[in-house]
């Protein structure tokens, strides 16, 4: 129960309070949120696509991962500040809520995702840069990574609606 | 002919009904819309971030805008094909709704923009065009995208 009393009290912050009761900016971090998507998701999109055989056939994958890795790493580190602050507003209703539950744990699915591409089939990237062929292993990380990070906006956009609440 | 009036059948149609009535509908569609957001913002990033001269310079951004061009049209098909339904849902608070305007100003601006002049500077090769050129179109092209987006996400807000 340590747990609890540690969100009430967050919640009970002045940090907390005062993001939740701005007028402005509350729907400056909300949006921030949204269309940092473009950054993070777009060059992770970019990533899986390539990964998957349907775009950017012509560019070695080292090139594509590689290139737009600060992109992502930026887009990621935006990603969870804003993400941060609006769970900062609400902590309590934030962690009861079964769709931020889901969108965590599918964050860390996705984070190991992208551990075991880059430990593995990526370390040997040079054999199949610009093979036609790309390796089971690697087509896989790309599609589960596009299924993932899909299931984590869905589940972020979900919370936001208080079905559950 | 009175603007407001064809807002108001349009609200009244069935989809606008059947969204409205539903719970799960709006953010069902919402969320889709959010994917097609990340893959057209993704598709746009890349080739302006090369006009930039970041991100994949080892290749042309002829080279990139054409290979991702299938999936920056599908991402905007997917765009208006969420967007219009949920528009119809609530037509007459979009009617009094600022960003909604600025929303549909910027859009057809960046559209127009992205089909006509950054297609072809895209296109161009870099060593003719300079590199003074490429950045200004991305710079546009980021500029009018952004103001489509930020105005697109303050209609929940006013």
């Amino acid at each position: 129960m340590s747990l609890q009393i540690l969100l009430e009290s967050l919640e009970a912050s002045w940090a907390s309070v005062s993001i939740r009761e701005s007028i402005l900016f509350y729907p400056l971090v909300e949006t921030s949120h949204v269309l940092t998507l473009c950054l993070f998701l777009g060059m992770t999109a970019a990533w899986d696509l390539r990964l998957a055989g349907c775009a950017l056939r012509s560019v070695p994958v080292s090139q594509v991962v590689n290139r737009l890795f600060p992109w992502a790493i930026a887009g990621f580190v935006l990603m969870v500040i804003s993400g941060g602050l609006l769970f900062l507003s609400s902590p309590v209703r934030a962690s009861q809520n079964i769709f931020f539950q889901v969108k965590m744990v599918t964050i860390a699915l996705a984070g190991i995702n992208a551990f075991v591409f880059h430990k593995t089939v990526f370390r040997w990237v040079e054999e199949w840069d610009e093979a036609d062929t790309i390796p089971t292993r690697a087509r896989v990380a790309g599609i589960c990574s596009l299924g993932l990070w899909s299931i984590v906006v869905i589940c972020g956009r979900m919370q936001a609606y208080n079905w559950f609440d | 002919m009175d603007l407001l009036a064809v807002f108001e059948w349009l609200e009244a149609t069935t989809i606008g009904v059947v969204i409205r009535e539903s719970l799960w509908l709006f953010p069902v569609i919402e969320a889709v819309h959010l994917l097609a957001l990340a893959l057209i913002g993704g598709m746009i990033l890349v080739v302006d971030l090369r006009l930039l001269g970041f991100g994949i310079r080892s290749q042309s951004s002829a080279a990139l805008a054409k290979s991702l061009q299938p999936w920056l049209v599908g991402g905007l098909i997917t765009m208006v094909a969420t967007g219009v339904p949920m528009f119809l849902s609530e037509a007459i608070k979009c009617y009094y709704s600022p960003p909604f305007w600025y929303k549909m100003g910027f859009f057809a601006v960046a559209l127009l923009y992205t089909f006509t002049v950054r297609k072809r500077v895209a296109a161009t090769d870099a060593a003719a065009l300079g590199p003074f050129w490429g950045r200004l179109t991305a710079v546009a092209s980021l500029g009018l995208w952004f103001c489509v987006g930020f105005s697109g996400r303050w209609i929940a807000f006013y």
